[in-house]
């Protein structure tokens, strides 16, 4: 580990650190937009940790995310809470091991689109099995307050930051890169593609899962088409997009701006919200064509023209 | 380091928007609602929810306002769209109450959306009139949050109303006893058809067709050539509003021969007579009103000059009485929200339904549970204390 | 015998929601999340047409068809030929495209809004039984159904005889090599997206005499079309239709001899059967 390492390391238990006093300054407002704000960084940063390398794009966010609200529902009564979230894990992991071993060898869009049917199909499982158990609706009461939950995703956000930053350093790191460059070098250099894609895609079944188990008591009341709702997948894939997927800090740069944007549209146009969502999305598709990642490189680029990283 | 920054280039965006909207006198009574006016529940809000918030800021604001000790306050409404998106509604609430500093927060729609929202309401000391939630959580509920107040109906209560009326019927000698349900695969079709199923069997009914379907099947046909093969005496479906308009579309081109006929969310629409025209004569749904009643009926047509669109004869007057009930009680003890849900709690209120109290539970005990469309009006049938039922008819064919 | 017309119907369905899609992702490489927003467009058309004027759907579509194909071609000059121009390789295209049409069908859904309102609107048109076989169907699906028979084999017969339907399939085949031999990519990638779109826009007209619509609805068509598309292998319409008609009788059979709760399960447990035995679709070239 050289000072670089330490310093950033420092720094950024620094951030998190300021982070978590957010919910002492008792704005409940800023704290529901922080929640907003930590769950999609945790979400986007995780589903950047596998696609960025790989240049898969899985829709398959809402599948897990639902997963998890759904075993907090089902088991919040009899398990302490912390247990369903690690059991969420699990069952996340496993279910994106078995996904990725079956459709890894899919390439392009027909992973994007099958990942897609996944999440539809779970949902479509879980709704059958709850009609026909005759399970009344799932209602989440706790005491769990908005400010623990952000907590928790806090330090869920904070695990996948660190997650992403042992994996760059790792042999797995090492070879997904080789694969995210070229897969056929990859395999004659004797990589096993496929175990380090599975690998790697548990990290963002496992991480979608957990926000979900954590988000159930927020919303209360859990339902098939809240809790698997396909345009969470979308939002996270958009989010991660215009940040940049290539770097490890770049889905968060996607976010903050992009929830910051969502919110005072939200607030100032109530009667147009979808339709200015939708033009302030294109303006940003074609003014920053390389996400805001790509406009700080060339901010910086500017700033340092001699800077031998900046033109990596 | 970075979202720091952010946050103070959020909080400066925040600033001006608020500035740009927060230019109101202060003699107005500021209402904030946020409810879908995009995503799934929208086309259900826009017949159900937001006419009645308009028209009742309209009216008010017609009469000079709402007395508040003396002084005429005009009211305010600020409105979001929360995309049918729980957190969406969270954050909107949220917003309404510490940005906007509103006054008083109409409740949102849909029963996931309206008890997601239910905690922020509670902690900011809002009451909450929830009309779109059906629910039997009620009890546990209003413990959880004393100032939830509930006017719809419970979902126990909508499927045992249904049960008695076809009960009734058979009893009278008007029905056989063969019965086909469906379900609409989501909570609210889940919850009703397991009530309704063990009422139905309670009742020595033989269910000869039980069957659900996933919300947002495109062809109904199946399901409608099944519980026609099924030779029931009565069709009934937990439905939400599309599948509804195809469940009876189906039916009319199957022919399905049954003396009652039984459709969910949609059913009382105005757009449902509308687009079945005399098919519809029969068909019965939940909710009703009593159509006689002369407040009603005045509710209805202010409702259609207003908003240039007919009221729905269920969650409408409702959601415009959870209103009235709120405009009573700030003119029965001001603007102070604890003084206003105590009065809630206690108080009796005069709405375009009736009068309207709520129990030990906060629950609204009089409402409407079963209607029938009969000679292009949706007719009360069922209720509980409500007065004004019209007896109900057999379904004749679809001509 | 009814179980098969039954989903044949449906297929047919399916296939007027899916087939604009194909030619917009299969020729013009666009992934187009907007394209049931199209669909909703259409049907609010032929709905305004028939309760405002009496206007038959079927009528309507003659007039919505130019309509439809001048918006999606101006749609594409504008807004995607740019970043098909500036895309380096053809997964950038894709990751634009997604970006892009995902913003469209936000602009998309906020404009039906404001024009039309959020409430649900449906009409009651054909809503009369037909016999076939002994059994009785709605005539209003006969009649999408017919509809989609003549568009796809309109479409079928264009592709494979026309010499701009030609070099539209080879460009679906090989995008280099249809340059090389003088195929003018660009406009007939145009041309391939808005005739797609206008395919959908009538698609939705045909559909609005029997679904139920409103502004929001268009994205539960974008994730069926999605599905049919990649089941069927992208760029062919054979694979289209026949994925289509496979969903419509699968999903019939399931219903009616299982149990109807499980259709769309098992919908999507035959698109995952199909993309892991044969990754390209039913009727897809493999990569090369």
């Amino acid at each position: 580990m050289t000072g670089t390492d330490i310093r950033n390391l420092c720094l950024s238990a620094l951030a998190l650190g300021i982070c978590a006093l957010l919910p002492l300054s008792g704005s409940g407002y800023w704290l529901s937009i922080g929640v907003t704000i930590v769950m999609f960084t945790a979400l986007a940063t995780s589903w950047a940790l596998f696609s960025g390398p790989t240049h898969y794009i899985s829709l398959a966010t809402a599948a897990f995310f639902g997963v998890g609200t759904y075993v907090t529902g089902l088991g919040f009564e009899t398990l302490p809470f912390w247990s369903l979230v690690g059991i969420a894990a699990v069952l996340g992991a496993v279910l994106a091991a078995l996904v990725g071993l079956a459709t890894l060898r899919l390439s392009g869009v027909y992973f994007v689109i099958f990942t897609l049917g996944l999440a539809e199909l779970v949902r479509q499982v879980i709704t059958w099995v709850q009609n026909r158990s005759g399970q009344k609706g799932l209602y989440v009461l706790t005491d769990i307050s908005e400010a623990d939950i952000y907590w928790m995703l806090l330090a869920l956000a904070g695990a996948v930051f660190l997650a992403g930053w042992l994996i760059g350093r790792s042999r797995l790191g090492f070879a997904l890169r080789i694969i995210g460059d070229d897969e056929t070098v990859a395999v004659h250099s004797g990589i096993n593609t496929a175990l380090s894609k599975v690998l790697l895609f548990m990290v963002p079944g496992s991480v979608a899962a957990m926000t979900g188990a954590i988000l159930a008591p927020r919303y209360v009341y859990i339902e098939p088409s809240l809790a698997f709702a396909p345009m969470l997948s979308f939002q996270v894939v958009i989010m991660a997009l215009l940040g940049g997927a290539g770097r490890l800090w770049g889905p968060l740069v996607g976010v903050i701006p992009f929830t910051l944007l969502w919110e005072s549209i939200s607030s100032s146009f109530p009667q147009q919200t979808t339709l200015l969502l939708g033009v302030a999305f294109l303006v940003i598709v074609y003014l920053l064509p390389r996400g805001f990642v790509g406009l700080l490189d060339q901010i910086r680029q500017r700033a340092a023209p001699k800077d031998p990283e900046a033109q990596a | 380091m970075k979202r720091r920054t952010a946050l103070k280039f959020a909080a400066a965006l925040a600033l001006t928007t608020s500035l740009a909207t927060g230019a109101v006198s202060a003699e107005t009574i500021k209402i904030g609602a946020a409810a879908p006016k995009t995503g799934p529940l929208a086309g259900g809000a826009a017949v159900s929810q937001w006419p009645n918030v308009q028209l009742w800021a309209a009216q008010v604001n017609e009469r000079g306002g709402i007395n508040v000790g003396g002084t005429m306050m005009p009211v305010e409404v600020i409105e979001y769209d929360d995309q049918t998106n729980p957190g969406e509604t969270i954050k909107a609430i949220q917003r309404l109450a510490t940005q906007d500093e509103v006054n008083f927060i109409v409740s949102p729609y849909g029963t996931g959306l309206v008890v997601a929202a239910a905690p922020i309401f509670a902690r900011y000391g809002y009451p909450l009139i929830a009309v779109s939630a059906i629910t039997d959580q009620q009890p546990a509920l209003s413990k959880q949050f004393p100032d939830m107040f509930f006017t719809l109906g419970t979902t126990s209560a909508l499927a045992e109303d249904t049960v008695k009326i076809l009960t009734d019927m058979r009893d009278g000698g008007q029905l056989g006893n063969k019965i086909a349900m469906v379900n609409v695969a989501d909570a609210f079709g889940i919850e009703l058809a397991e009530v309704a199923r063990g009422k139905f069997k309670e009742a020595g009914f033989e269910i000869v067709y039980d069957s659900s379907y996933p919300l947002g099947t495109q062809d109904l046909s199946p399901v409608m050539k099944g519980a026609k093969a099924a030779a029931p005496d009565a069709f009934v479906a937990w439905s939400y509003p599309p599948d509804t308009f195809a469940l009876t579309e189906q039916a009319i081109i199957e022919d399905l021969q049954v003396q009652a006929f039984y459709t969910a969310v949609a059913t009382p629409f105005p757009g449902y007579g509308a687009r079945f025209g005399a098919a519809a004569n029969g068909v019965m749904g939940p909710g009703g009103v009593n159509v006689d009643d002369p407040k009603f009926q005045e509710y209805a047509a202010a409702h259609e000059t207003i908003t240039g669109a007919k009221p729905d004869f269920w969650a409408s007057a409702t959601t415009y009485a959870s209103l009235q009930i709120l405009e009573q009680s700030i003119e029965a003890v001001g603007l102070d929200r604890k003084a206003v849900a105590d009065h809630l709690r206690s108080g009796t209120f005069d709405t375009v339904l009736g009068p309207i109290s709520f129990d030990e539970n906060n629950n609204n005990q009089a409402f409407w549970t079963v209607g029938q469309w009969q000679d292009g009006v949706f007719k009360g049938v069922a209720s509980r204390g409500r007065e004004g039922a019209v007896p109900v008819i057999l379904k004749d064919g679809w001509q | 015998m009814d179980i098969l017309i039954t989903g044949l119907l449906l297929g047919g369905t399916y296939a007027l929601i899916a087939m604009g899609l194909n030619l917009q992702y299969g020729v013009a490489r666009i992934m187009n999340l907007a394209n049931g927003e199209m669909l909703v467009a259409g049907g609010f058309a032929a709905f305004w047409m028939y309760t405002g004027g009496q206007i038959s759907p079927f009528l309507t579509i003659f007039l919505l068809a130019p309509l439809t194909f001048a918006l999606n071609w101006l749609i594409y000059k504008i807004m995607l030929q740019p970043l098909v121009k500036r895309a380096k390789t053809r997964g950038q295209l894709e990751t634009d495209s997604i970006l892009a049409t995902f913003g469209l069908s936000f602009v998309m859904v906020g404009l039906m809004l404001m024009v039309f309102g959020g409430d649900y609107f449906n009409y009651s048109y054909l809503a009369r039984p037909i016999v076939i076989a002994g059994d009785t169907f709605a005539l209003n699906r006969v009649a999408s159904f017919l509809g989609a028979v003549v568009i796809c084999g309109a479409l079928y017969i264009w592709l494979n005889r026309s010499r701009p339907g030609l070099s539209i399939r080879a460009i679906a085949v090989a995008p280099e090599s249809a340059r090389l031999v003088g195929i003018n990519v660009g406009h007939l990638a145009a041309l391939a997206f808005a005739l797609g779109g206008a395919v959908t826009a009538v698609g939705g007209a045909l559909l609005s005499t029997y679904l139920t619509l409103d502004a929001s609805t268009g994205v539960i068509f974008t994730l069926k079309a999605l599905i049919i598309v990649i089941m069927g292998g992208v760029g062919d319409v054979r694979g289209t239709i026949v994925a289509a008609l496979l969903l419509g009788v699968v999903e019939t059979l399931v219903a009616t001899l299982l149990d109807p709760g499980l259709t769309l399960a098992a919908a999507y447990t035959l698109f995952i059967l199909i993309l892991l035995f044969r990754p390209q679709g039913l009727f897809g070239k493999k990569p090369t």
